[in-house]
Parts: structure tokens; C-alpha cells; sequence
């Protein structure tokens, strides 16, 4: 067994690591704008047809705060959905592991619900719930929802038989198998359920917003599309993209901080 | 220190097992049944090592679900150490084919696992531990987690934490079965080093017939279909057994018995 450890020969200097890891990626990005900022200028598209990198770019700085604002509510409202949906399935998903009458009768039907468009409930929603946030929290969470309660039913299900054996060989109760075995051993299938739901949840608010709202990043589109202002709708759809990279990647950092052992087996993988 | 004191003096004792007319059917899918096994009698004295072979599909791995208290019997009796079995088993320890070592615990966890579970002392099981790592050769590997290891040395791993319970009884399924020919060799030999420092009562299930001859005082023959015993081979060769061993007119004897009952239930063909 040899020690697994840094190549010598590569460079040590963490900037240049970076580069060499990034730079294509990067190297493409710059290459998409540049031809976009060059394509714009050279074929005089107006504004308020397809604005130029720099000019949403100028948007972004002198509208921030308008951005800042609105992007903040559209935060609370992905957040308390997501809260939502979280606080919910994995209860939910515990119940459909553990109870025959949860497997055979709520489970199905919770999967055959997730073939509604929940978008097209929206409409119904803001009927029901009015103009405020709630409406929105209600879009996302249900939209989130399906993939965090699915993906922890299959996690605590993937505990293998013999797993189980070994603990109740040992005189365990179910509900140390529970904390012991099933759930530690669902925590990976859990965060990747996490991560599609977090994306869903963005995607639900947005669109909630998009129904009817005074305030938030797609209120912020919808307003900028009636008065032709391109370049903020661009900013909106930026400053959105941010937003939902960042709560992916925050969801990305509790798994590796929760599960330090799992990173190791993916990226032997990779 | 009273307690502890017990705990050691039960540690270097195997306990007795007896099985007496078990038979096991299982309810299939379609409503049918499946005799697994059939009027198995058995008694295994303490501290014995008995292995069993068969063909696939013969219930030797029922017989072992039974014996450790998971699964109850159809009918008949099965005691473990004068207790007859009714429910999880105390001082059993089983270890499986697959090594199910969990892969959110480091290493030396792993092996606390049922020290936390049977709620034992957790210093005097932590130094346990730490011994029997070392004793494989694993001393290295405590903070490290599952996914670093070998396939042999998850097996290690995990011979660690049923020996840790300082289990009367170790129930082995196939232990070795996914490891490769060398690593399995080696493994047969550190089995045997072990149970002669412990002496518990090991019951060891095998496809391997040399395997089975190798490590045990007694080899059971199960036939399929339904599952009975169809002979047991009393194999009392020199111990510390090794490559030597396999050389020995009385070990081949043995092996050859054993394949002529393959071939006579025709899991074995020669044409």
C-alpha cells in the first residue's frame, strides 16, 4: 500500500492550481462573452432587443440595490419552500419506509402526483393565498418536494439485508437500526435529493413571482419586459442564476461537512 | 470489576450448540412453499469449529439465520449454549459474505459498532479493539474510512467486530468468498490463529470443500432440495494446519470423501 501523496512535480502555487483546474472552463466563458459583446456591436442590435455583456454588466452596478432588494425576497421565499419541503418529506419518507399503509397507499399516489405540471397550480395558489409571499413559498415547496421525499425513501431502502442482520445479530432495536443504519446510509441518496430540490424551489418562487407579485427578482422581469427594459431583465436573469448557484452550493458544503466519508468514495470515482 | 472479571472468564469459552429436528419452509411469492431444510440434527460441542458444505440452494445459510436467532424455525429446537433461541442471540457474532462495513464510520467505529449497540464497556472494548486491528495488521488503518480499504482488509475489518463482543459463538457465511485466491489463503490462516487464542465455537459455511477441511474438527455435508445433512466428516489433523497440511494423505482422504458426495448428488460432474 503506498501513501497517496501530492504529485511533486506539479505546482504548489494554489492560484496556479486553480488555473490549471478552471482555465478552460473560464477560457470558454470569456470566449461566449467576448463574441456576444463583439456580435452586438458589429450588427448594432439595440438595447432593448439583445443588450451587450457590458451593458448588463452597467445595469447591474447602478440598479444593485433594486436587485439586492427584490433578490432578497425571492431568497426568503426559496428558503421558507425549501424549509418546507424538507421539514415534511423526510418525516414523510421515514413513514413510507416503516409503514405498510404509507408503502402501498401514500407513496403511489404521491408519485403519481408528481406528474402534475405544479406550475399550472400556481394560478390556483395565488387565488387562494393572495398577492403576499405565501404564495410563492407554496409553489416552491411543492415543486422541491417530490425529489427530497423520493430520493429519501430510496436512500433508507438501500440499506443492504445482510446491514440489517449484523444489527439486529448485535439485539438492536428498529429504532438503533434507524439511527444506526438507515439513516446515516440514506444521508448521500438525502443530499442528492436536497440539491434537485433546491434548484426546484428557485425555479417554483420564480415562477410564482411570475403569476403575481410585488416584489422579487421575476416581479423585477416581468416589470422590466413591459417597459422594454432589457438590459435589467438580463440583470434579473443574472443576478437569479447567482442566487440558485449559490444555494446549490451551499447544499453541496453541509453534504461534505456532514458526510466526510462520502467524499472520499466519489472521488475515487471521479 | 466484577463484571468484568466474568466477561473475560466467558471470553476464552466457547458455548455448546444443539439443533434438534429443525426444519424451515419458506412461503414463496406465488403462495407455494419451500422446504429449505429438513429434520436437521446437530450438536456442536463448545469451542468446536464446524464448517458446512453444499450446493448452492441447500439452506446452509438458513441453518445459520436460525441458529443466530433472525429467522424462526418451522419447527424443531435449536439452543445455544443450553438457551434455546428465541430472538437475537447475545454472545453470537455473525459475519457475512459481503463485508457491510458502514461506510460513514472510520475503521476502528466499525469494530466498536456492537460495543455500542450491546451498550459493553467502551474503554476496555476500545483497547480490544485497538488489539485486535493490530493482530490483523490493520493497526494503521483506525482513522480511515471503508472506502480506503482492500476487500481483504474490509473482511479483516469486519472479522474484528464480531470478535470484539467476545462472541461464545462466531457464525461465519462464506467469509471469504469474494476475496481472491491469495488474500483467502492468508485469511484462512489468520482465522485459525485467532480461534486457536479464543476458542470459541465457530460454525463456518463454505463452497470451498478444502477450505472446509482446512480449518475445521468437523466438515457437515448438506444435500439441496430439501436441505439434510448427508454426512460429517471428523477431521482431526495437527493443528497449527498451513500449506503443509494440504499435502497430507489424511487431508486429501478427507477432501476426496466430501467431492464424492458432490458427485454422487450430482453438483459436481465429471463428464
Amino acid at each position: 500500500m503506498t501513501a497517496v501523496t501530492a504529485d511533486s512535480s506539479a505546482p504548489s502555487n494554489p492560484a496556479i492550481v486553480w488555473l490549471a483546474r478552471n482555465g478552460p472552463v473560464l477560457a470558454i466563458v470569456i470566449v461566449i462573452f467576448a463574441a456576444w459583446e463583439i456580435a452586438v456591436r458589429a450588427l448594432s442590435i439595440p438595447d432593448y432587443i439583445l443588450p451587450s455583456p457590458w451593458v448588463i454588466a452597467a445595469k447591474i452596478a447602478t440598479s444593485w440595490q433594486l436587485l439586492l432588494v427584490n433578490a432578497f425576497v425571492t431568497l426568503q421565499e426559496i428558503l421558507l419552500g425549501f424549509a418546507l419541503s424538507v421539514v415534511i418529506a423526510i418525516p414523510l419518507a421515514i413513514a413510507v419506509v416503516y409503514s405498510r399503509i404509507f408503502e402501498r397507499v401514500a407513496f403511489p399516489f404521491m408519485v403519481s402526483l408528481q406528474t402534475i405540471p405544479k406550475v399550472a397550480l400556481a394560478p390556483i395558489l395565488v387565488m387562494w393565498l393572495g398577492y403576499g409571499i405565501l404564495p410563492k413559498v407554496m409553489v416552491a415547496f411543492l415543486i422541491s418536494f417530490f425529489p427530497i421525499v423520493i430520493n429519501a425513501v430510496i436512500g433508507m431502502r438501500s440499506a443492504e439485508k445482510e446491514m440489517i442482520y449484523l444489527v439486529q445479530s448485535m439485539g438492536a432495536s428498529e429504532l438503533t437500526t434507524f439511527l444506526k443504519i438507515r439513516l446515516p446510509k440514506a444521508l448521500p441518496s438525502i443530499f442528492g435529493g436536497l440539491k434537485v430540490g433546491m434548484g426546484q424551489a428557485v425555479v417554483g418562487a420564480t415562477v410564482g413571482e411570475f403569476i403575481a407579485a410585488e416584489h422579487g427578482l421575476g416581479y423585477l422581469q416581468l416589470i422590466s419586459q413591459v417597459r422594454l427594459d432589457t438590459p435589467l431583465l438580463f440583470a434579473a436573469v443574472v443576478v437569479l442564476s447567482l442566487l440558485g448557484v449559490l444555494l446549490f452550493h451551499a447544499v453541496t458544503l453541509a453534504e461534505r461537512i456532514a458526510l466526510p466519508w462520502n467524499r472520499l468514495t466519489t472521488e475515487a470515482v471521479e | 470489576m466484577l463484571k468484568v472479571t466474568r466477561d473475560e472468564a466467558s471470553a476464552r469459552a466457547g458455548v455448546p450448540i444443539s439443533i434438534a429436528g429443525v426444519t424451515k419452509r419458506y412461503a414463496t411469492a406465488r403462495g407455494g412453499e419451500v422446504q429449505a431444510l429438513s429434520e436437521i440434527d446437530l450438536a456442536i460441542e463448545a469451542g468446536e469449529f464446524v464448517s458446512i458444505v453444499g450446493p448452492s440452494g441447500c439452506g446452509k445459510s438458513t441453518l445459520l439465520m436460525l441458529i443466530a436467532g433472525l429467522i424462526p424455525p418451522t419447527s424443531g429446537t435449536i439452543a445455544v449454549a443450553g438457551e434455546p433461541v428465541r430472538g437475537a442471540v447475545s454472545n453470537v457474532a455473525v459475519v457475512f459474505q459481503r463485508d457491510v462495513l458502514l461506510d460513514w464510520r472510520t475503521v476502528l467505529a466499525n469494530v466498536l459498532l456492537p460495543v455500542e449497540i450491546k451498550k459493553l464497556d467502551p474503554v476496555i472494548h476500545r483497547q480490544k479493539a485497538r488489539d485486535l486491528l493490530r493482530s490483523v495488521g490493520l493497526a494503521e488503518f483506525e482513522d480511515k474510512y471503508p472506502g480506503e480499504l482492500s476487500g481483504g482488509m474490509r473482511q479483516r475489518v469486519a472479522i474484528c467486530r464480531a470478535l470484539v463482543q467476545d462472541p461464545g459463538l462466531l457464525l461465519m457465511d462464506e467469509p471469504f468468498g469474494a476475496l481472491d485466491a491469495l488474500t483467502r489463503e492468508q485469511m484462512n490462516l489468520d482465522l485459525q490463529r485467532m480461534w486457536l487464542r479464543d476458542r470459541n465455537t465457530v460454525l463456518f459455511i463454505t463452497h470451498s470443500i478444502e477450505e472446509a477441511v482446512l480449518l475445521s474438527d468437523r466438515v457437515v455435508v448438506m444435500s439441496s432440495r430439501p436441505g439434510r445433512i448427508a454426512d460429517v466428516v471428523a477431521n482431526d489433523l495437527p493443528r497449527p494446519r498451513g500449506a503443509h497440511t494440504r499435502s497430507e494423505p489424511r487431508f486429501v482422504e478427507h477432501v476426496e470423501r466430501i467431492r464424492r458426495h458432490f458427485l454422487a448428488l450430482g453438483v459436481l460432474s465429471e463428464t
